[in-house]
This record gives C-alpha cells, sequence and structure tokens, in this order.
C-alpha cells in the first residue's frame, strides 16, 4: 500500500465524486425516460444497445454535432458563460457529501468524502444559492424575450424558496448543533437505534425541505423558467447543441446532489439498519478483526447511500410525470404565505420540543 | 501554495474585478464583477481562517443580493441609450464625495500597525469558527447582535409596506 498524502487521498476521491456524478446525471436522462414510458404505459427507448442503455451515448453524440447557434445580438461571452457556470455550481456541492464511513488499511484511515469541512452544509446552501446565476446570464444574454422572462422567473423563484429552505435547515442545525454533514450522519448512528433519523424529529421540515429541492432545481412541478407552453422554452430558448446539454445534464446533477443532501440530512445518510449488529456479530461468531468488519460496513454503507439517493430520483421523475405546472402566481403564493410561515413555526415547535425534553439534542455516540 | 501568495493572488483579483465594476461599461459585466470581488473577499477570509463569515459572505451578498441586484438591472435593461445625461454639478459632487470617502478611510488606516496586535503565541486560531462566533455574538455582543434584528425587523415591515396592494389595484 503506498501511503498517499491526505490531499492525494482527496483528490481522489474528489475526482471519482466528480465521474460518479456525470455518470448518474448521464443514466438519469436515460431513466427519466425509461420511467415517463412506464408512467405512460409506452415502451421508452429501447433501440441503442440492450434496453436502450446505451441511449446517454446516443445523446450525447447528437448533441456535440448539432449546430453551435449565437443569437443575433446576444452578449457572446455572456452566452457561453451562462451554462458553463450552471455546471460548474452543479458540480462544486457534491464535493462535501459524506458518501461513507471510514475505510481502514493498516494504519491509515480513510474518508469516502471529499472534503470534510466543518461548514459543510453552509457549502451546499451557498453553492445552491449561486446556481441560479447560470440560468440568469444565460437567459439575458440570449437577447431573447422569452428566455428574459425565464432567466427572471428563476431568479424570484430561487430567491424565494432559499427562504424557506434554509429556515427548514435551521431545525436540523437546532438538533444537531453542528453544521458538519459528517457529524450530522454520524449523529443518526447509535447502535440499537437505527430508527431515530432525523425524519422522525423533523418530519415537517423534511416535506418543506423536498418542495423547496423541487423549486431549486427547475423540476416540475416548479419548472416554471422553462414553461414551454407560455415562454417556448424559457431561459434556455435560444441554446442548441451541447450548450444545451449542459443546461439539462446540470439539472439532473442539481436533483443527483439535493437528493444525496436529503438522504444524509433526514435519512441516516451511510447508515442502515442493524449495522452494528452486523458487524459485532461477524467479529464475535465469524472471526473477522474489527478493522475488516468495519471496512465492510462502510462499503455497505455507500451501497446503502446511493440506494436511498436512487429512491429520491426517482421520486423525483415520478413526482414530474404526475403533477402538472403550478401556476406562477400560486408558486409566489405557496413559497411566501405557506411555506415560510411553516417554516418558522417549524423551528419555534423544535425550539419548544427540545425544551420540553421530548427530543434530543443530536450527540455522536 | 504558501498562503502569502496565495493573498497576493487573492488581492490581485479582489482589485482587479473592483476596478472592472467601475469601469465596465456594461452594467450586467458591473454586478458580475462585483460578485467576483465577493467571491475573492470570501478567500481572503478563508486565509484567516474564518469560515463561517467566507460561506455567509457568499450566500447573503453573491447569493441572494447580487441576485436581486441583476434581477433589476435585467428588468430595466440599462444601455448607453438609456443612460440619463448627467450634469457637471453631479459629476463634481460624485467626485468630491468620493474622495471624502478615501480621506477617511486612509486616516482610519493609517494609525493601524501590523504586527504590533498580532500576538502568534496568544492567538486562538479557532475563532473564526461558527462556534466561537456564536459564543462572543451571544455573550459580549448581544445587545449589537440583538439591535441589528431589530434594524432588519424595520426593514422588513418597511418592504412589506411598499410591495402592498393598494386600495383597488390588480396585481393580476
Amino acid at each position: 500500500m503506498i501511503e498517499l498524502p491526505t490531499l492525494g487521498w482527496q483528490s481522489i476521491v474528489i475526482l471519482v465524486v466528480f465521474g460518479v456524478s456525470l455518470l448518474i446525471a448521464t443514466y438519469c436522462t436515460y431513466a427519466e425516460r425509461v420511467i415517463a414510458a412506464f408512467l405512460q404505459d409506452r415502451v421508452g427507448p429501447d433501440r441503442a444497445g440492450p434496453f436502450g442503455l446505451l441511449q446517454p451515448l446516443a445523446d450525447a453524440v447528437k448533441l456535440f454535432t448539432k449546430e453551435e447557434f449565437f443569437p443575433a445580438g446576444a452578449n457572446r461571452a455572456l452566452f457561453i458563460m451562462g451554462p458553463c457556470l450552471a455546471m460548474i455550481t452543479a458540480l462544486m456541492s457534491s464535493a462535501v457529501i459524506p458518501f461513507g464511513n471510514v475505510i481502514q488499511f493498516g494504519n491509515n484511515v480513510f474518508n469516502l468524502q471529499g472534503i470534510e469541512v466543518n461548514i459543510g452544509m453552509l457549502w451546499i446552501f451557498g453553492i445552491v444559492s449561486l446556481g441560479v446565476y447560470g440560468v440568469m446570464i444565460g437567459g439575458w444574454a440570449s437577447n431573447n424575450k422569452f428566455s428574459l422572462l425565464g432567466a427572471i422567473r428563476a431568479g424570484s423563484q430561487n430567491i424565494s424558496y432559499e427562504l424557506a429552505m434554509g429556515m427548514s435547515l435551521i431545525a436540523i442545525l437546532m438538533i444537531s448543533g453542528s453544521l458538519s454533514l459528517r457529524d450530522i450522519t454520524l449523529q443518526q448512528s447509535a447502535a440499537g437505534e437505527w430508527h431515530f433519523w432525523n425524519i422522525v424529529k423533523q418530519p415537517l421540515g423534511f416535506i418543506i425541505f423536498l418542495v423547496c429541492a423541487f423549486a431549486e432545481t427547475n423540476r416540475t412541478p416548479f419548472d416554471l423558467p422553462e414553461c414551454e407552453t407560455e415562454l417556448v422554452g424559457g431561459y434556455h430558448t435560444e441554446y442548441s447543441s451541447m450548450k444545451m446539454g449542459l443546461y439539462l445534464f446540470a439539472e439532473y446533477v442539481n436533483i443527483f446532489v439535493a437528493s444525496a443532501v436529503m438522504s444524509v440530512l433526514y435519512f441516516g445518510g451511510f447508515n442502515f439498519p442493524f449495522q452494528y449488529e452486523l458487524r459485532d456479530w461477524l467479529v464475535s461468531n465469524q472471526a473477522w478483526e474489527l478493522a475488516s468488519a468495519q471496512n465492510l460496513i462502510s462499503v455497505l454503507g455507500l451501497l446503502a447511500l446511493f440506494g436511498k439517493i436512487f429512491a429520491f430520483i426517482f421520486f423525483f421523475m415520478w413526482v414530474r410525470w404526475t403533477l402538472p405546472r403550478f401556476r406562477y402566481d400560486q408558486l409566489m403564493r405557496l413559497g411566501w404565505t405557506i411555506l415560510i410561515p411553516l417554516a418558522i413555526f417549524n423551528i419555534l415547535l423544535t425550539g419548544g420540543l427540545l425544551l420540553a425534553g421530548v427530543i434530543d439534542f443530536g450527540v455522536i455516540k | 501554495m504558501p498562503s502569502s501568495s496565495l493573498f497576493f493572488f487573492l488581492s490581485f483579483v479582489a482589485l482587479f474585478s473592483a476596478l472592472g465594476v467601475v469601469l465596465a461599461k456594461n452594467p450586467v459585466h458591473s454586478v458580475l464583477f462585483l460578485i467576483l470581488t465577493f467571491f475573492s473577499l470570501s478567500g481572503h477570509y478563508l486565509i484567516l481562517n474564518a469560515q463561517f463569515l467566507a460561506a455567509v459572505n457568499i450566500i447573503v451578498y453573491a447569493g441572494a443580493i447580487m441576485v436581486l441586484f441583476l434581477f433589476v438591472i435585467m428588468f430595466l435593461n440599462l444601455n448607453a441609450d438609456t443612460e440619463p445625461h448627467k450634469s457637471a454639478l453631479s459629476k463634481v459632487a460624485a467626485a468630491v464625495a468620493g474622495g471624502l470617502l478615501l480621506v477617511v478611510m486612509v486616516a482610519a488606516l493609517r494609525d493601524v500597525q501590523p504586527g504590533t496586535t498580532y500576538n502568534a503565541g496568544v492567538f486562538n486560531s479557532q475563532i473564526g469558527m461558527v462556534s466561537q462566533l456564536g459564543m462572543i455574538l451571544y455573550t459580549k455582543y448581544l445587545l449589537p447582535f440583538e439591535l441589528a434584528s431589530v434594524l432588519f425587523l424595520a426593514a422588513m415591515v418597511g418592504a412589506v409596506m411598499l410591495g402592498k396592494r393598494e386600495v383597488g389595484e390588480r396585481n393580476f
């Protein structure tokens, strides 16, 4: 085993996370079509490769070979910058997500996480709040009224729903007392207490967060910025070729990250039921070493987290093909007059329950 | 990279983009330069080990306030044709006011002597962490902190009043 310096290991993890995010986003496009076909009782993509599995490759070739088009009077630099920013901000946030517990080789302990910072949650929140720039700049630079309207809708929608999202996060912070996503995960992992994930303590907060996640990723029923019945294509009306592809891709990366964050904050992250029982059983009955048993638990935890993430991604797609789109005034009313008061109520409720001792402060056991 | 060269790089970016804010012809470019300035300032906070401040600076300024700036500028569609003519008097007044602000800043910073107040032996490197900041804000600076929140409340009430529907007015 070659001993890697900490930064070396972390950069490898970041590269892997980067690749995995892109791979998952690629296959989300396939999954979206398959799920849409399933929900609408039709066949879906099945021509390219077995079960149509090569469809994303065919799409990529199509997008790359299409004509690069610049609308007349567009601001060229900003027109190119828009999709780039959308993609960069989408990919940046997965760096702090703890994908797994520690892996131990001899004396070397590795975190299955890009970077562990004690402001992980703020990092995610900050990057999410920057995500709207790609859409706004691209929409404005297109020199098209529909694009501009889409960009402005995206801006006001994101700002409105960020408030409620931040407030639902505050309730989590009150319980956990930490901004580190790894701490929050480890707090949900006490032996024999697997059913005390944060969702049990924060059901209302989770629902608020889920609705806001739909709005922040511009997914149906909140995809007003690209509402084709009113705005042609919304902010990406004038985009073609891979620039269009980057916008679509960024949306799927955002869905992946939002699913990962919800799994970590509310559904125990890489913890799964009976993990400590399994480890103890392996050590005592199968004569495993503690370290290798722990490594097995970490790998299984990684798979468990991805299982949760895929479940959320499926939920995103399920909702898209089930619910109709909101009207714009309904969207704003939901955000400002329902979700924000509910989020404030949730903070008060959490504070009251903490003081009354009904739910306890999170401790890493 | 040693933190001193990182500091020089960030300072270069900060000054370059701050000049860009003033010199750019297109207001949207100005806003984007201002966002870049905030990012380099956050980089400075990170060098000072003030992670919380860095993140909050990005969230509040780059993530919220500048989005609203961009929003308004896109609505107004400012460009050279629609720019109102400024009289010579207002230009002179702006130059004098800006110059006076510079004098105040120089006067305030003149007495600062780096190296005398900083003592590596007793300096707490964790001072910028969230928990430390929270402790100080809720003990030593409790009153200013609460007063600032009252100020925010007043601003919020004012915004709601301005945005309120007048009698007989329809939004849709």
